[in-house]
């Protein structure tokens, strides 16, 4: 079967596709790319940089724009599969979607209207086992975002490896967050994935942070040999 | 042991994870011993050998199991405790003769409890996760236990402890599937 990965550069959508790669067809990625910083379905930090991901990944990107206005998002992601449907011939999706019924709900309604397939390979995962799979199987993420207490500004390009793990760890049992941060409390980027030919060598980045809200924004990267 | 039963468009599917393994994981965790089978690889001896048996749901496209009733007949005999989860409930109620309408719901909905049943003692309301295309009409055999405001949402067999959910209670209800664990242990 033929699917489209909806793509935000981060750790789950990323994650969701390799799961996909091994059980059926990825022809495309697929990112909704939102002007609105508090999108309520789409992610913002360095979404800009999605196309580098695709190209590392050799998969080609479907990218619509949208105003990220609560109820129209989901007429910009009708769009956007619609094109992924056009140009690639999906027969259907895969998200990342872990806990958020919003989410997925939303998701699963686009896909019934334009009746395609709707795959959440990490749905209700484990997320301590999710985690431990996701760098043991070589993925590299770092912290691109933060959006809650305790997390300072040393989080910010912090890489997710098993120290970094184990600091998540006891941040989310202490401050009741989710380990993977889907609750919007962290957002994550991908710079390197099993699936990469070449990984991301982030050569210029800057920090902007305050009072528990900050993003690692990605000013140059570049395609490096792995 | 429980007999876990993928009814998914294939055997190790990419669904699999998001609708067997949440089962499994819950499953694990109150420490139920149990093994999985494909719904087309499924053979006596297994069936024979279950305390108890859990259909899992499918995406909302996937209706393939729906094409192979045959694959089901076994629950016609199997007597001891079934839960068939939505699109489970599907293929448990299509056994016992029970057909399907249309009635698409996908998301929260809550569910209201109309009969005293020990799966959902002390329940009147409670909000559950939606996703599917039909709706079951209740097969002779079966009562209904709880509804949405949109259609049938819970049935039983009249004797047998043989249970349909059209939600999936794997989602923010697990308490739904420790309750017919329990009842497990009873019929036991």
């Amino acid at each position: 079967m033929k699917l489209g990965v909806l793509f935000s550069g981060g750790k789950d959508s990323l994650f969701a596709c390799w799961k996909a790669m091994q059980k059926e067809e990825v022809a495309c990625l697929i990112t909704v790319v939102s002007r609105n910083p508090e999108s309520y379905m789409f992610h913002t930090p360095n979404i800009r940089l999605a196309a580098l991901q695709a190209e590392a990944a050799g998969l080609p990107l479907v990218e619509v724009e949208t105003e990220g206005e609560k109820e129209t998002e989901l007429q910009d992601l009708e769009r956007a599969l619609l094109a992924a449907r056009e140009q690639f011939g999906i027969e259907g999706v895969v998200t990342g979607a872990i806990l958020s019924v919003y989410q997925a709900t939303r998701v699963q309604r686009v896909c019934r209207e334009l009746g395609l397939w709707c795959f959440n390979p990490l749905w209700n995962v484990d997320q301590e086992t999710y985690m431990e799979e996701l760098i043991d199987a070589g993925f590299a993420v770092i912290i691109a975002g933060v959006f809650s207490a305790p997390f300072d500004e040393s989080w910010l390009g912090r890489e997710i490896d098993h120290r970094t793990l184990d600091d998540l760890r006891t941040v989310a049992r202490k401050h009741r967050i989710t380990l993977t941060g889907e609750g919007g409390e962290l957002e994550t980027f991908v710079v390197d994935a099993p699936f990469f030919s070449r990984r991301i060598a982030i050569t210029e980045a800057s920090k902007a942070y305050r009072n528990y809200n900050g993003v690692f924004r990605i000013e140059r990267a570049e395609l490096v040999a792995k | 042991m429980i007999l876990v039963v993928d009814l998914c468009y294939r055997d190790r599917s990419l669904s699999r994870d998001e609708f067997v393994a949440p089962v499994e994981r819950l499953l694990g965790r109150i420490g139920a011993s149990f093994t999985t089978r494909h719904y087309t690889t499924v053979d006596a001896p297994e069936v024979a050998a279950a305390d108890a048996v859990v259909l899992c749901g499918t995406a909302l496209r996937d209706t393939g199991f729906a094409g192979h009733p045959g694959r089901f007949e076994w629950l016609l005999a199997f007597e001891r405790p079934v839960l068939g989860i939505s699109s489970g409930m599907r293929a448990l109620a299509a056994a016992f003769g029970g057909g399907t309408e249309p009635c698409c719901e996908i998301g929260m909905a809550d569910i209201r409890v109309l009969a005293p049943d020990p799966l959902f003692a002390g329940k009147e309301t409670f909000p559950a996760y939606e996703l599917h295309e039909c709706a079951m009409r209740v097969p002779g055999e079966f009562i209904p236990l709880a509804a949405s405001d949109r259609c049938l949402q819970a049935i039983r067999h009249r004797s047998l402890p043989l249970y349909g959910t059209l939600f999936h209670p794997e989602v923010r209800n697990e308490w739904v599937i420790e309750r017919f664990l329990q009842l497990v242990e009873t019929v036991q």
